[in-house]
Order: structure tokens, then C-alpha cells, then sequence
């Protein structure tokens, strides 16, 4: 072999090897997106988990709740006066303050401290008269400053917590009265316009009946057009456009099916705004041709000799179909359904078109309340300018991804666990 | 009302399954059974609830119309527009209901008390009209239960057309859609020349907004030019595909070509991951942490950039289609028939020549429909571009600054209460159909790029 030839060969098996190398950088992109993008949202995010308060003692005395009775009843603590007694407990942290300064003490917590004070005392009517500790729900800057999120070290013009709130906060931290426990409000409570009480619990139903109804509209409707397609229609110009038209539609963008949820379900069908059964309505349109093409494809993996079988042994088509071959084949549409559904559940902009965007700070009992979901919770959050709210669009990340995966983890497990499989 | 008329139909129709069964049976003890004894329950109980189901829903749709043009009947004389008439009508449904709070003048109370008792008549004619539908069609199903007549049939050709009219469902939504893109479009498009809308360069549909009254129609020329926007969407894309297609076609020929089985067996689902995160994940993650990057890095290299630019949206709808490219290429090269591979390596081709020669030529069909769905997908996106591209249309080809795309501005119009007959809820419409024609194009002709491919080798 001479020299030309042996550089020649080199080159193409540097070549070889170059090629190669792109193609594991270019995985190893997709793949470090990934990890960057999910470390990024649980490093934001882990902390809203945890829920900072400050403990104080609080005096219910009975002259500044204003209450007369000797042995007050339900009712008289139901309606006693509140302000004066969770005023003092806040200021009673610093005694020397002026009162006019006193907003920045109150500020550390959040407005709610009125009726946390008055809960405790409901619950555990033998504190009357005396002086108990109590815990309040810290402000969300205290509680951004806590969890070290928070620069201290910006100007104090600049700042949203003062240097006295951080002195108070510094001696309240060393004194152990800064408790920081799992968030449960988080998950119990509906959305809100302050951080550090904003909950999901409102926007998590709002998805699920949104799921719930879709779930109602948009399986019944397609399995039985998948069946009709595959068993039962004729090759004909009209269910070849059918077909076309299912494709099509998958892969319509989702922000147009907001736009028909608008311009029908609500300005003509007049169905009521804001509400997960318009939501789940729309959304049920756009995971119609994905069920659809799902059950097909399973139904088209129902081996032949199956329905031969049965139709020697006499049964009719329709028959075969119902009692043999859409049985078999519901694994697979069973999971293409929660594939479909899970990709209803994270989209954002037909919801938001159809006015699920609204604030909601109750928590929906039916489908036709008002409600948010929790990908919009999401969208609302991270419009809003608080600082407390980037670590709870975290967390709602966090909760929307697990259930995801739990979808789709139920999807694999319908899959393997039941599907037959042919050989 | 309606409710427990549909539960009455619903529960006779169960009842009327069980006593068609029965009846199959004492049939039996007289003559052969054309059937199994169930046919005979399920053709009662079909003949009783479709009929009645399928009045009541016509009666229900077409009801309220038909009432509205017996009220409205007296106002002809009156020379009132369409839109007042239709004020007239809320308030007399309002004041029927007992819930309005305006003037209650003469005539509205006349009307309203004859809307009440058109409703009452409307009401009573509908349950009388079902259940004499469902006398006389059970009546009609029975005569031919007790006849023995062939059963089965009739049940299947009925479950039959069940099935066909679900599969009409997927039509209708096709329909609805055009129709509601449509009837929006051409009312704005009353308003707005459709040249001013396609070739205008300035959009600031805000500019219009004027309280009570016609806006002026020299300014609706100028404010609705989609221009920008069609830029700001193909600008977006362009750069999202820049991201897309080297990252996702070389991922998509290493999984098919090189990777062992191991690697692909994990590889290729955990890529896919990134298309199953929601759209809006991607939104927050380009608002709040490539957005401020890109600033970051350009103003460390002396350049302008908007905390909101095309370039950090661009990038991160980029990643998020990465799958769709690498996933379907994989797909169409593995398809590729392996005598073809084999051919060339008997030539003492390396493997990558084998790919670049061979391999990636007779896939090319499949990997240009590949791209072009996902460039549709692109094209389609919105909550990325709103949450991390700000939302003024500027007309720009710089990817540090912000533009806006034909999805975002439909999000930023329709947020919110939106007025029907406003022209600028109606532009959002005018740009859904646009958005609906581009994304149709580009996968019709993705579709029947990778149809004809597949048939080429299947």
C-alpha cells in the first residue's frame, strides 16, 4: 500500500471517528438540557416545601378581646375582638419600638396573623385569660430571607426587608423562635394574592375535574369512532376524509383549540366562563385524534386468526368485535388515553383563552365553579413581580411533573402488565 | 326539568331492556328464538331511548331561537339594529328570571310575561311530544318483539350507525373550528381591509380601543398589519430549528446507526421526556433563567440585549422539539431497508460514509417531514414566546431583541374579559385562522411526504 493510499484510509477513519463524536455531543446536549432544566427547577423549588413562622406569646386577655361573660360560649370567642391581643403579641417582640413605627413589626408577618391568632384560641378555648406561644405564618420576605434566598447585603433602599426587620429577625433566629415545617398549607390552601399563603389546592381540582370531564367527553367518543374506522368502515372517498381530517387535527396548535372553546362553547352554547367543564370540553377536543389514533393502532394489533375464530364459530361481525377484539385491544388504548390525557394536562393556552386564568381564592366543589389549573397556576404565579413566588412556580412545577410521571408511569404499567402479546 | 326527563328516558329504557329479555324468554316456550333472548332487550330499549334522546336534543337546540323570534316579533315595528334587539332580549330573560335590576318599563313586563308562558307552553308541548314519541315507538318495537321477528340485525345496524356518528365527532370538531375562526374573521375583516391585515407592518390593535363609539377608521388601518407577527413566528422558528435540527438529526442517526442496544433502550425515552414537559415549564425556565443568561453573556460582550429576547425563547422551543426531530428521524433510518447498508459496506464504505451517502439520501422524505411537523409545532407554540419574548410586535431580524409571534398576541388580545364585536377580539380570530391555514399547509404536506415514503420501503 503506498503512502497516499495509508493517509488516505486515515483520514476517512478520522473522519469516522469525528462523525461518532457528534453524535454522542449532540445526545449528551439533549441529555444535559435535561439535567440542567430539572436541577435548575428543584433547586428553586425544594424550599417552598418548607413554611417559615414566628413564635410569640400571646396574652388572650379577656378585657382587650372584649369579652364579658364569666364562662364565654362558642360563640361570644366566634365574635370577640381580636385586633388588639394579636397586636400586642407581634409588638411585644420589640417593647421599646415607637408605635408609629409598629407597621414594621406587623409587616414581618403575614396579614392573616388576626386570624391565626383567633383560630388558636377556638381550638383550645382553656387559653383564655392566659399567656400562650403561638405560631404565625411569616411574611414572605421573612420567609425568603430565611430559607437564604433573599441578598442581604443590597442597599436598604433597595431592599423589601429593612435593617431593623433583619435585627429582629437575627435575634428572634438566635433566641430559636424561626421554625421552619413541612409546608401543608401549600397543598390545603387556594391560590392567594401574598406568597407565603398561596396554596394549590384550588388550581389542583380545577385540573382535575378539567381531567375528569375530559376524560367523559373525549373516551367514549373516540374509542367508538376507532372502532367504526377499523372494524367497520368501508374504503370509501368519505373515510378516507375522515382520516385526514384526524390527523390533521392532532397536530392543529392547542392555542386554536382555546379559540373554538370561545368562539362556541361559550358566545354560542353560552356555558358558564372560567370553569373546569369548559376547560376539560376543549381540552377533551384536543385529545380526541390522539385517543383515536391510539385505539386503532391497538386495535389493528389484534392478530386476524382472532376474529376468524370467532367468526367461525358463527358470531356476527359486530360480535366478533365486541366481545373479542376491542377487549383485546384496550390495553393499548387504555394508555394511548392517559398518554392523551396527560398531554391535556399540561397545556396552558387554551385554558387561558377560555378564561380559567381569573384569580380564584376558593376552592371548586363542582365542575362548573371557577377554578384555575395547575399549569396556569403556574403561568399566573410566574407573572406575578413577588419574589416568594418564583419558589412556589417551582414547587407547582415539581407537583405537575409528578404527575405526569405518575400518568405516565400508569400508562407503561397498563401497558406491560396487560397487553397479550403476539408471536 | 330536562333532567328528569332524560333520567325518565334513560330508566324506562333500562326497564325496557329487562322486559324485553323477559318476554324473549316466555317467547321461547311457544316457538324458536330468532335471537339470543338479550336482542330482544336491546332492540326495546334502543327503540325507546334513541328516538326521544334525539327529539329532545333538536328540541333543545332549536327552542330557544324559535321563542326569541315570537318575542322579538313585537319590535319589528320599531326599527331597532340587530345588537339592540338583542339587548331587549337579555332583559326580558333577565326580568323572567327575576334578576334584573334596570328600568322595568310596560312592554318589557308584557314580554316577559309572555316569554314566561311560551317557555311554560314550550315546556309542557316538549314532555307531551317525548312521551307520545315514546309510546309510539315502543308500542311499534313491541308489536315486532311479539312477532318473533329477527332480531339481532336491526341491533347491529343500529350500534352500527352509533359508531359512525362517533366517528363524525372528530369532522365535527374540524368544522367547528373553521366555522368559529371564520365567522370572527370575516366580521373583523368587515372592519379591517384584509390587504391593510396581511401587508400592514404595525400592529397595536391597543390603538383602537376607544369607549363608546365607532374607532377611527384611519387609525384601524394602521393598528391591525400582521406583519411583525408573521416575522416575530418565523423568526422564532427559524431559531428554534437552529437548535433543533443539528442537535436532533445527529442524536437521531447515532441512536439508529451507532448506539448498542443498551443506550437506545434508555436513551431514546429519556430524550423524549423533554417533549412531555408542558409548554409552560419551558416558558418559566426561558423567563427566568436562559432569559437573564443571554443578557447576561451579551452585555459581558458590549452588546444591547432585552431581557426578553427571540434568542432566549428561540433556544428553549428549540430543546423542547429536539424529540420530535431525533425520535422521527430514528424511526425513518431504521426503516431504511438493511440491504442498502449492506450494499455499501461490501463497497468498503466506513459507516458514517454508509450514513452519509446512502443512509440519510433514501431517508431524506422522512426527515423533511420530520422537520417540517416540527417546524409547524414551532410555528404553533405559545406559551414559551409569551412568558419569555415580551409581547410588543416589533419588526426586527435581531435575536437580542423582543418580538412577538401570531400565538402570543392571540394570548395578550383574548386575557381577560374580551367584548364580542370589538374589532380587537375580532383580530385574534383573523390570526387564529392564519396560524390554522400555515399549520394545516405545512402538515399536510409533512404527512403525505412521509405517507409516500413509507410506501416507498413497506
Amino acid at each position: 500500500m503506498n503512502s497516499f493510499k495509508k493517509n488516505l484510509l486515515k483520514k476517512r477513519y478520522n473522519a469516522e471517528r469525528r462523525f461518532q463524536w457528534y453524535g454522542k455531543i449532540a445526545i449528551g446536549l439533549a441529555l444535559s438540557f435535561l439535567a440542567v432544566f430539572m436541577f435548575q427547577i428543584f433547586s428553586k423549588g425544594y424550599s417552598a416545601f418548607q413554611k417559615t413562622w414566628i413564635v410569640t406569646e400571646v396574652h388572650y386577655d379577656k378585657e382587650l378581646l372584649l369579652i364579658d361573660a364569666e364562662s364565654p360560649s362558642k360563640d361570644d370567642l366566634e365574635n370577640a375582638d381580636y385586633y388588639d391581643v394579636a397586636y400586642k403579641a407581634m409588638t411585644s417582640l420589640d417593647p421599646g419600638l415607637p408605635e408609629e413605627e409598629d407597621r414594621q413589626l406587623i409587616q414581618m408577618v403575614s396579614y392573616k396573623y388576626e386570624a391565626e391568632v383567633k383560630d388558636l384560641l377556638l381550638k383550645n378555648p382553656d387559653y383564655l385569660g392566659k399567656i400562650v406561644p403561638i405560631k404565625l405564618t411569616a411574611s414572605d420576605d421573612v420567609d425568603q430571607v430565611h430559607k437564604g434566598n433573599y441578598p442581604r447585603d443590597i442597599p436598604e433602599e433597595n431592599r423589601r426587608v429593612n435593617d431593623y426587620q433583619l435585627q429582629i429577625y437575627d435575634m428572634l433566629n438566635e433566641r430559636g423562635d424561626i421554625l421552619s415545617e413541612f409546608n401543608i398549607s401549600f397543598f390545603t390552601s387556594p391560590d392567594s394574592r401574598e406568597a407565603e399563603l398561596a396554596g394549590i389546592a384550588s388550581s389542583f381540582m380545577g385540573t382535575v375535574f378539567s381531567i375528569l370531564v375530559c376524560l367523559a367527553f373525549s373516551f367514549p367518543i373516540a374509542v367508538l369512532a376507532a372502532i367504526y374506522l377499523e372494524e367497520f368502515a368501508p374504503k370509501n372517498k368519505f373515510t378516507d376524509f375522515i382520516e385526514v381530517n384526524i390527523n390533521n387535527l392532532a397536530a392543529v396548535p392547542s392555542i386554536v383549540f382555546g379559540l373554538l372553546g370561545l368562539g362556541v362553547l361559550l358566545a354560542v352554547f353560552n356555558l358558564p366562563r372560567s370553569t373546569p367543564l369548559v376547560g376539560g370540553i376543549t381540552l377533551s377536543l384536543m385529545t380526541l385524534p390522539t385517543i383515536i389514533i391510539a385505539a386503532r393502532a391497538s386495535l389493528k394489533a389484534v392478530p386476524p386468526s382472532i376474529r376468524e375464530a370467532a367468526l367461525a364459530m358463527g358470531a356476527s361481525n359486530m360480535q366478533t368485535t365486541m366481545h373479542h377484539t376491542v377487549p383485546l385491544s384496550m390495553p393499548g388504548t387504555l394508555s394511548g388515553t392517559i398518554i392523551g390525557l396527560a398531554q391535556a394536562l399540561g397545556e396552558t393556552a387554551p385554558l387561558i383563552l377560555i378564561g380559567m386564568v381569573a384569580f380564584v381564592n376558593t376552592i371548586p366543589g363542582t365542575p362548573v365553579d371557577p377554578a384555575a389549573s395547575l399549569p396556569v397556576q403556574i403561568y399566573i404565579w410566574s407573572e406575578s413581580a413577588e419574589r416568594g413566588f418564583v419558589e412556589k412556580v417551582s414547587a407547582c412545577i415539581m407537583v405537575l411533573l409528578a404527575f405526569l410521571i405518575l400518568m405516565n408511569l400508569a400508562a407503561q404499567i397498563v401497558r406491560h402488565k396487560f397487553e397479550k402479546k403476539w408471536s | 326539568m330536562n333532567l328528569i326527563l332524560v333520567t325518565f328516558i334513560i330508566l324506562l329504557a333500562f326497564t325496557s331492556y329487562y322486559f324485553g329479555r323477559k318476554k324473549a324468554l316466555v317467547i321461547q316456550s311457544s316457538q324458536r328464538l330468532t335471537a339470543l333472548p338479550k336482542f330482544y332487550g336491546y332492540y326495546l330499549a334502543a327503540w325507546c331511548a334513541a328516538p326521544a334522546l334525539i327529539i329532545f336534543a333538536l328540541w333543545s337546540v332549536f327552542e330557544p331561537s324559535i321563542v326569541k323570534t315570537f318575542i322579538l316579533q313585537d319590535y319589528t315595528d320599531q326599527n331597532l339594529t340587530k345588537n339592540e334587539l338583542q339587548l331587549i332580549y337579555t332583559k326580558v330573560k333577565a326580568l323572567a328570571a327575576g334578576t334584573y335590576t334596570g328600568n322595568i318599563t310596560n312592554f318589557l313586563d308584557e314580554s316577559a310575561n309572555k316569554y314566561i308562558q311560551l317557555k311554560g307552553i314550550a315546556n309542557s308541548a316538549k314532555v307531551a311530544i317525548i312521551l307520545a314519541i315514546l309510546i309510539f315507538s315502543l308500542s311499534f318495537a313491541y308489536r315486532s318483539v311479539q312477532k318473533n321477528d329477527r332480531m339481532r340485525e336491526p341491533v347491529e345496524i343500529f350500534l352500527k350507525w352509533v359508531l359512525f356518528v362517533a366517528s363524525l365527532g372528530a369532522v365535527l370538531v374540524t368544522i367547528g373550528i373553521v366555522f368559529s375562526l371564520l365567522f370572527e374573521a370575516i366580521r373583523f375583516f368587515q372592519a379591517v381591509k384584509i390587504f391593510d391585515f396581511i401587508f400592514g407592518t404595525h400592529w397595536y390593535p391597543a390603538k383602537t380601543f376607544v369607549r363608546d363609539g365607532q374607532p377611527d377608521p384611519e387609525l384601524m388601518k394602521d393598528a391591525f398589519g400582521a406583519v411583525p407577527l408573521f416575522a416575530g413566528t418565523f423568526f422564532i422558528a427559524f431559531i428554534a430549528m437552529c437548535v433543533a435540527i443539528p442537535i436532533g438529526l445527529l442524536s437521531g442517526i447515532y441512536l439508529s446507526e451507532y448506539a448498542g442496544r443498551g443506550v437506545r433502550k434508555y436513551a431514546k425515552p429519556i430524550i423524549e421526556i423533554l417533549a412531555g414537559i408542558p409548554t409552560v415549564v419551558y416558558g418559566f425556565f426561558a423567563a427566568l433563567t436562559v432569559g437573564p443568561f443571554v443578557k447576561e453573556i451579551g452585555n459581558a460582550m458590549g452588546l444591547e440585549v432585552s431581557a426578553e429576547s427571540a434568542l432566549a425563547a428561540g433556544a428553549v422551543m428549540g430543546v423542547m422539539i429536539i424529540p420530535f426531530i431525533s425520535s422521527l428521524s430514528d424511526d425513518v433510518m431504521t426503516a431504511v431497508p438493511q440491504n442498502l447498508r449492506d450494499g455499501s459496506y461490501a463497497m468498503g464504505a466506513t459507516k458514517s460514509e454508509t450514513v452519509k451517502k446512502v443512509i440519510f439520501p433514501a431517508a431524506l422524505p422522512g426527515i423533511v417531514g420530520s422537520i417540517l411537523l416540527a417546524v409547524s409545532r414551532a410555528v404553533g407554540e405559545t406559551m414559551i414566546v409569551v412568558m419569555a419574548s415580551g409581547l410588543a410586535a416589533n419588526l426586527t431580524m435581531n435575536p437580542l431583541e423582543s418580538t412577538s409571534t401570531i400565538t402570543a398576541q392571540i394570548v395578550v388580545i383574548l386575557i381577560g374579559d374580551q367584548q364580542f364585536g370589538d374589532p380587537k377580539t375580532q383580530s385574534a380570530f383573523a390570526l387564529g385562522i392564519s396560524l390554522f391555514i400555515v399549520t394545516l399547509f405545512l402538515n399536510v404536506i409533512a404527512l403525505s411526504v412521509v405517507k409516500k415514503y413509507r410506501e416507498k420501503y413497506e
